[in-house]
């Protein structure tokens, strides 16, 4: 199940400067767990200590935010485009 | 303009330091960042207040430029002339009857739908934001915008000269979109709602070496906010008022006027006192006032469906502080319908003068809603900021205000039609009363 991630300039450190990577995964919480191997410690990064995304962090699965559909285990297909997004302020 | 280099004598250097995480605390060099890399949360700039403290007095604010620049040392930029397009210091008028029509007896509004140059407060925030893009060596700006941003940032650009790329949904009101245009900056405009608008340009902003006044300039952009703090303090007189009323959108805004009072208290220019701060929006676009009264401290995203397009924000990036500052001050936050928002900019045009946006009707609808419950006490000192200005959306009360009486140009024609008109207001009272 491969899937494109977008990642944000401020975990690029942990991707090799890389703003794209690919990723398999069939939910949003396995795929945190891909990226864990691919680039360890992005995780403790999105996440806090529970497991849980930190409350700043955005995730969307083609262009929709993971909150208006299953969350963490909002079911993935080939070919995604799942885009995590620091919360930005407005207007 | 002149006077800012005129009473600046000496050579300043910056009184701020660095950028600090608002939730872990770690420390940044004051770049063109906007996110802690390790728990993702906003950072904010850390200033040194002694200095401050030994720099500014009421004397040297009051002898600075009649602009936002008087508030200077409390401001993210070094420059010696920060770009002034004369932003700020709009007017605080006493509302004496809106008061009275309310039942209050010490009402205020904050005029910023009279703001300097694009007519509303987000002239504050970009004049800031593009002062340090400048100063970080940016030649291209952008912003995301519900509209009011994208007028200030094309404009504030073309003065600077900075080349300008702005992005917006594609169904704001023409006014909004004509008001950037006119700048001839890019203009984006998105299929899609703010959330979205915004969601690419976080993208772009991975991509692309702009500056983003909201996304990686936001640290410097979101303090310009500050100066609708200082400027009710000095306004009143050197002193904090009881209560303000502010629409909440990010809920950046309404964290940035605590912030200015705290910081004036903290420098010593003004007395401590409890403010309560309560805050509005619209049903149709409202998880932070959900998240207020079901008592929750996390936002639940929603997908706005408003006339109130300026604060139709439906993942709030400041909502949870702005929770949390609604709360610890004892305040409220309170939604109300479109309907009410209309009735909101009427109430305020007929009985001030002013003629403000949806985001203002809102505000005044809430105002409105508090008095009624109780959750303000008349003689309480009241600030309401009115942030942006009705020309701008015309669309929304259009059919609400009545038509011209149209006459031929004699004077009978007009006695009939002031006795109609005269009548008509009559049957109105009449309807109102039974």
């Amino acid at each position: 199940m491969a899937v494109k991630v977008l990642i944000p300039t401020p975990l690029q450190k942990l991707t090799n400067d890389q703003a794209t990577v690919e990723c398999q995964g069939t939910t949003i919480a396995d795929l945190l767990n891909s990226l864990e191997s691919s680039c360890p410690g992005i995780k403790g990064r999105l996440c806090d200590d529970n497991g849980e995304l930190r409350r700043f962090v955005n995730f969307y699965v083609n262009s929709e935010d993971i909150r208006f559909l299953d969350g963490i285990n909002t079911a993935l297909s080939d070919g995604d485009e799942v885009s995590i997004i620091p919360a930005i302020a407005g207007g | 303009m002149s006077q800012a280099t005129q009473t600046k004598t000496q050579s300043t250097a910056a009184t701020f330091r660095a950028l600090k995480c608002k939730e872990c605390g770690t420390e940044y060099e004051p770049k063109a960042i906007h996110v802690c890399e390790f728990c993702f949360g906003p950072l904010e700039v850390a200033y040194d207040y002694s200095e401050i403290r030994r720099r500014v007095t009421r004397e040297s604010i009051q002898a600075g430029p009649h602009s936002i620049w008087r508030y200077r040392e409390f401001l993210p930029v070094d420059s010696d002339q920060p770009i002034d397009v004369g932003t700020g210091l709009t007017p605080l008028v006493q509302a004496n009857r809106l008061a009275r029509r309310l039942g209050l007896n010490k009402l205020y509004i904050k005029n910023d739908a009279v703001n300097m140059p694009t007519l509303s407060f987000k002239d504050r925030v970009v004049s800031v934001a593009l002062t340090r893009a400048r100063e970080l060596g940016f030649s291209t700006v952008s912003c995301a915008s519900t509209g009011n941003l994208a007028n200030s940032t094309a404009a504030i650009a073309a003065h600077a000269g900075l080349d300008c790329c702005v992005f917006i949904p594609a169904d704001l009101e023409s006014g909004k979109v004509m008001g950037t245009l006119i700048y001839s900056p890019t203009v984006m405009a998105v299929q899609g709602n703010y959330d979205q608008v915004n969601r690419l340009c976080s993208e772009v902003a991975n991509t692309h070496g702009w500056g983003f006044v909201n996304i990686n300039l936001r640290p410097y952009y979101s303090e310009g906010s500050k100066t609708l703090g200082y400027e009710v303090a000095e306004q009143l007189g050197w002193q904090l008022p009881d209560h303000i009323v502010a629409p909440l959108a990010s809920g950046s805004l309404f964290t940035k006027i605590y912030k200015g009072f705290r910081e004036f208290v903290e420098v010593g220019l003004v007395e401590d006192k409890a403010v309560r701060f309560s805050g509005a929006q619209a049903d149709g676009c409202s998880p932070i006032a959900q998240a207020f009264r079901e008592e929750r401290d996390f936002i639940t995203p929603v997908k706005p469906s408003t006339i109130a397009k300026s604060i139709a924000i439906g993942n709030p990036a400041d909502g949870v502080y702005a929770l949390d500052i609604a709360r610890k001050t004892n305040g409220t936050i309170e939604s109300v319908s479109d309907a009410e928002i209309v009735d909101g900019i009427k109430l305020l045009a007929e009985t001030e003068g002013i003629f403000t946006e949806t985001a203002g009707g809102t505000t005044i609808a809430v105002l409105q809603k508090l008095v009624a419950a109780g959750k303000i006490d008349p003689d309480e000192t009241t600030v309401v900021y009115i942030t942006g200005n009705g020309l701008k959306t015309q669309e929304a009360v259009q059919g609400y205000v009545g038509e011209p009486l149209t006459i031929e140009p004699k004077l009978d024609s007009f006695e009939r039609a002031l006795e109609r008109s005269r009548t008509l207001d009559r049957l109105e009272w009449q309807q109102v009363l039974v």
